[in-house]
C-alpha cells in the first residue's frame, strides 16, 4: 500500500465494536474472500428489510465517500473471522485509526493492507470530532512517518516495525517465511521424539 | 532474569528472528473448522504451495452443523463441509467429520482426544484456542491468512506479548464456579482490559480447578482481550492429559511449565473468590454483568458521556430498564452448549438443577453436547433422559450450533436466551437476539423458572 493514505474521515465512536458486528455471520458461509462489501458493518448499515438506515454516518454524505474510521475503543474485538478485515477492505476502507484493537484483528489487518495506528485517548476524541465536521476534513495517515495530519495538527501515532514494514512493502509473508525452510528444519532437528505431533486419521 | 510461564513456552518454540522485529515460532499442531479454512487452502493453490507437516493438523467440522441430524440444513453449509474434506483428502490431513466418533466442538475434541500437553504450542483459526491455556500449552486465535502461513511453514510470525498476572485466592462461595471465575475477571480487567498481553491465571481459587473448569476459564480469556491464556501445569494437568488416544506419542519435558516464583510481570490484578458471586450479563458485552440478586445498572450524574451512551444503547438493544432486578428478566429460551460450557462436567451440573423439574412453559430449551463421545458418556449416565423429561431438546450431533448461530439454530428478534456460552454481543445469536451469558447450572435454573434465576434457591431446596 502506500506510504501515505489519504482521505475522508468517519466517526464511529462505539466501543467495542466487535467483529459479529463488523461481519454478521450469515455472510460468513463462503470458501471465497470476494462479496463482502455489502456484509460489512450490514446491520448498522441496512435494517431487517434490507433498507438503507439514513442516520448511520456511513450512509450519510460526506461519510458514505469515507476511506478512513476514526474508531472506539477495543475495536475489532470477538471472534477470529478475518472476513471482518477482508469486508472493510471492499468497503473501501485503507485506515482505521483507535486506542487499541484486538489482537488477531490487528495482525488480519496487516495481512490485507488496513493500516491500523494506534493514538491517545485524547488524540482520538479530537480525531472523532474534527472527522464529525460536515465540511469534510480530509485526514492522512503517513505510515512511513507515523504521524496523522489533519487540517494543521499532527498527531503521532504507534504502529510495530514489523507491522508498518509489512503494509508498506505488501510482502506475502507465507512465501517470504518459505526462505527461511532452513532455520525451521534446523529447528525440528531439535524436537525430541514425544515433540512431533502426529494425528491419528 | 527468572522468566514467566509465557516467556518459557515462546522461548522454546523461537526459530529464529525476523530483521523488522518479529519472530518466527513453531507451531507444535494446528487445529481448522470449515469456516476459517477455505480461503488458506485456496491461497495455497493459487502460490502452488504444498504443506510442510500434514500430520501436524487437524480438521473438524463444528461451526456451520446442523444438531439435530447428521444432514447439512442447506447447500450453503454443505459446500463449506464438503470442502474442507475435499482439501484434508487431497492434501493427506486428519479430517473428523460428521458422523465420525470423534467429531464435535474443536476445543471439546482435541483435549478428548489428549492433542494437547503442557509445553505445547496450539494455534487454530478461532479465537477461543486460548483454552488450551489449561494445560500449561500455548494455544491462540489466527486469521485465515495465518492458517495458510502455518499450513505452509508450520511457523507463524509472532510479536512477543506483555504479561499479565491474574490472582484468585480464597475459597469459592457455594453456587458459583470457573463460569464465574472468569465473567468476574472479565468484568474486573474490561472486555479490552488484556488487549497485547498474555495472561497468566493463578492463586488458590484457580489450582483448586479441575481441567474442565481451568478450560472454562482460559476459553473465555479472549473476552478480556488476551491473545494467550495460561496456567501453571500441575500434576491435575499431566492427568487430565494422560490416557487419552494421542497422549502416550507427546512429551513435551524441556522445561518446568510454570513461572519461576520470582518472575515480574507488567500488570497484575487480584480477585477475593469469596466475593465472586453467580453472575448473569446483563448487556452487549461480556464484561457487562451482575451477581443475579443484583440489578441492571443505572446511569449516574458522575457517568462520563461516553460511558452513559453505552449503557444505554445496551439497554435499548437488550430491552431492559435501568435499575431492573436481574431475576425480573423473563426469558424466551436456554442454550447449553458451546466450547466455554458443553463437556460432560457442564452436562451433569445442569442435570443436577434439572433433576425431578419442568421446564417453563413456553421457554424453548436445548443442549449440545460438545462432541460425539461427550455425548455417548451423557447417555450412558442416563444425563440425556433427565434432560429430556424436563423438557430440553437433547441433540443427537455436536457442534457450535447458537452459540454462533452459523447453523439452522438462530434465535428470532428480540428473543432473550439464557446461554452457557461466551459472547453477548449484539447479533451473536441471531439478528436482534439477546443473550445473557452464565454458567450451565444457571442456564437450568433459569428454564425452569422462565426468567433469570438464582442457582443457588434450587441447590438448597435439593439439600
Amino acid at each position: 500500500m502506500p506510504k501515505i493514505v489519504t482521505g475522508l474521515a468517519a466517526p464511529l465512536p462505539l466501543a467495542n465494536v466487535d467483529t459479529d458486528v463488523i461481519m454478521p455471520k450469515r455472510f460468513l458461509i463462503t470458501i471465497t474472500r470476494e462479496g463482502l462489501a455489502d456484509g460489512t458493518f450490514a446491520d448498522l448499515r441496512f435494517d431487517e428489510a434490507g433498507e438503507i438506515r439514513s442516520e448511520f454516518i456511513l450512509n450519510k454524505r460526506p461519510w458514505s465517500q469515507a476511506t478512513i474510521l476514526v474508531v472506539g475503543d477495543n475495536f475489532g474485538c470477538g471472534s477470529s473471522r478475518e472476513h471482518a478485515v477482508w469486508g472493510m477492505r471492499q468497503l473501501g476502507i485503507d485506515a482505521c485509526i483507535g486506542t487499541g484493537f484486538a489482537g488477531i484483528f490487528y495482525d488480519n489487518a496487516r495481512k490485507n493492507g488496513l493500516a491500523l495506528p494506534i493514538v491517545f485517548s485524547k488524540d482520538r476524541d479530537l480525531l472523532l470530532q474534527l472527522a464529525g465536521r460536515e465540511t469534510s476534513v480530509e485526514i492522512s495517515v503517513d505510515i512511513e512517518g507515523r504521524v496523522i495530519r489533519a487540517e494543521d495538527t499532527a498527531i503521532p501515532f504507534t504502529m510495530d516495525d514489523a507491522t508498518r514494514s509489512g503494509l508498506i512493502n505488501d510482502v506475502d509473508d507465507t512465501r517470504d517465511t518459505l526462505t527461511y525452510a532452513d532455520a525451521i528444519r534446523a529447528y525440528e532437528a531439535t524436537l525430541g521424539a514425544g515433540m512431533r505431533v502426529c494425528v491419528i486419521k | 532474569m527468572s522468566r514467566t510461564l509465557y516467556d518459557k513456552l515462546v522461548d522454546a518454540h523461537k526459530v529464529c528472528d525476523l530483521p523488522d522485529g518479529d519472530m518466527l515460532i513453531y507451531v507444535d499442531f494446528h487445529i481448522m473448522n470449515e469456516y476459517t479454512s477455505p480461503q488458506a487452502f485456496s491461497g495455497l493453490d493459487t502460490k502452488d504451495l504444498t504443506v510442510w507437516r500434514p500430520e501436524a493438523h487437524l480438521a473438524v467440522v463444528d461451526h456451520v452443523n446442523a444438531t439435530r441430524s447428521q444432514e447439512p440444513h442447506d447447500q450453503a453449509s454443505k459446500l463449506l463441509i464438503d470442502n474442507l474434506e475435499a482439501n484434508c483428502v487431497k492434501h493427506g490431513i486428519a479430517f473428523y467429520g460428521l458422523g465420525d466418533r470423534r467429531q464435535g466442538i474443536e476445543h471439546v475434541v482435541v483435549p478428548e482426544q489428549g492433542l494437547v500437553a503442557p509445553g505445547m504450542l496450539i494455534a487454530c483459526g478461532d479465537s477461543h484456542t486460548t483454552t488450551y491455556g489449561a494445560f500449561g500449552a500455548l494455544g491462540f486465535g489466527i486469521g485465515t491468512s495465518e492458517v495458510e502461513h502455518v499450513l505452509a511453514t508450520q511457523t507463524l510470525r509472532y510479536k512477543r506479548l506483555k504479561t499479565m498476572l491474574v490472582e484468585v485466592d480464597g475459597h469459592l462461595p457455594p453456587g458459583a464456579t470457573a463460569k464465574d471465575i472468569i465473567m468476574k475477571i472479565v468484568q474486573v480487567v474490561g472486555a479490552g482490559g488484556a488487549n497485547g498481553y498474555a495472561v497468566e491465571f493463578a492463586g488458590s481459587a484457580i489450582r483448586a480447578q479441575d481441567l474442565p473448569g481451568r478450560m472454562t476459564i482460559c476459553n473465555m480469556a479472549v473476552e478480556l482481550g488476551g491473545r494467550a491464556a495460561l496456567i501453571a501445569a500441575d500434576e491435575k494437568a499431566f492427568k487430565a492429559a494422560a490416557g487419552r488416544a494421542h497422549s502416550d506419542m507427546l512429551r513435551y519435558d524441556n522445561e518446568d511449565w510454570a513461572s519461576e516464583p520470582d518472575a515480574e510481570f507488567d500488570k497484575v490484578f487480584q480477585i477475593d473468590a469469596a466475593e465472586i458471586a453467580p453472575l448473569v450479563s446483563w448487556g452487549t458485552s461480556p464484561d457487562q454483568s451482575i451477581p443475579i440478586d443484583g440489578e441492571v445498572p443505572s446511569v449516574t450524574p458522575e457517568m462520563p458521556p461516553k460511558t452513559k451512551a453505552a449503557l444505554i444503547r445496551a439497554l435499548d438493544y437488550m430491552g431492559l430498564e435501568q435499575g431492573q432486578p436481574a431475576r425480573s428478566i423473563q426469558i424466551d429460551s436456554a442454550f447449553i452448549g458451546s466450547c466455554t460450557n458443553s463437556r460432560i462436567e457442564d452436562l451433569r451440573a445442569a442435570a443436577d438443577i434439572l433433576r425431578g423439574r419442568k421446564v417453563a412453559d413456553g421457554v424453548d430449551a436445548i443442549v449440545v453436547p460438545g462432541s460425539a463421545l461427550t455425548r455417548v458418556q451423557a447417555e450412558a449416565e442416563g444425563l440425556d433422559r433427565v434432560f429430556v423429561e424436563a423438557g430440553f431438546d437433547w441433540r443427537s450431533e455436536s457442534g457450535c450450533s447458537m452459540c454462533l448461530a452459523m447453523n439452522d439454530d438462530i434465535a428470532r428478534d428480540g428473543e432473550r436466551i439464557a446461554s452457557s456460552t461466551n459472547r453477548n454481543f449484539e447479533g451473536r445469536q441471531g439478528r436482534g437476539a439477546r443473550t445473557h451469558l452464565m454458567s450451565p447450572a444457571m442456564v437450568a435454573a433459569s428454564a425452569i423458572a422462565g426468567r433469570l434465576a438464582d442457582v443457588r434457591d434450587l441447590q438448597r431446596e435439593t439439600d
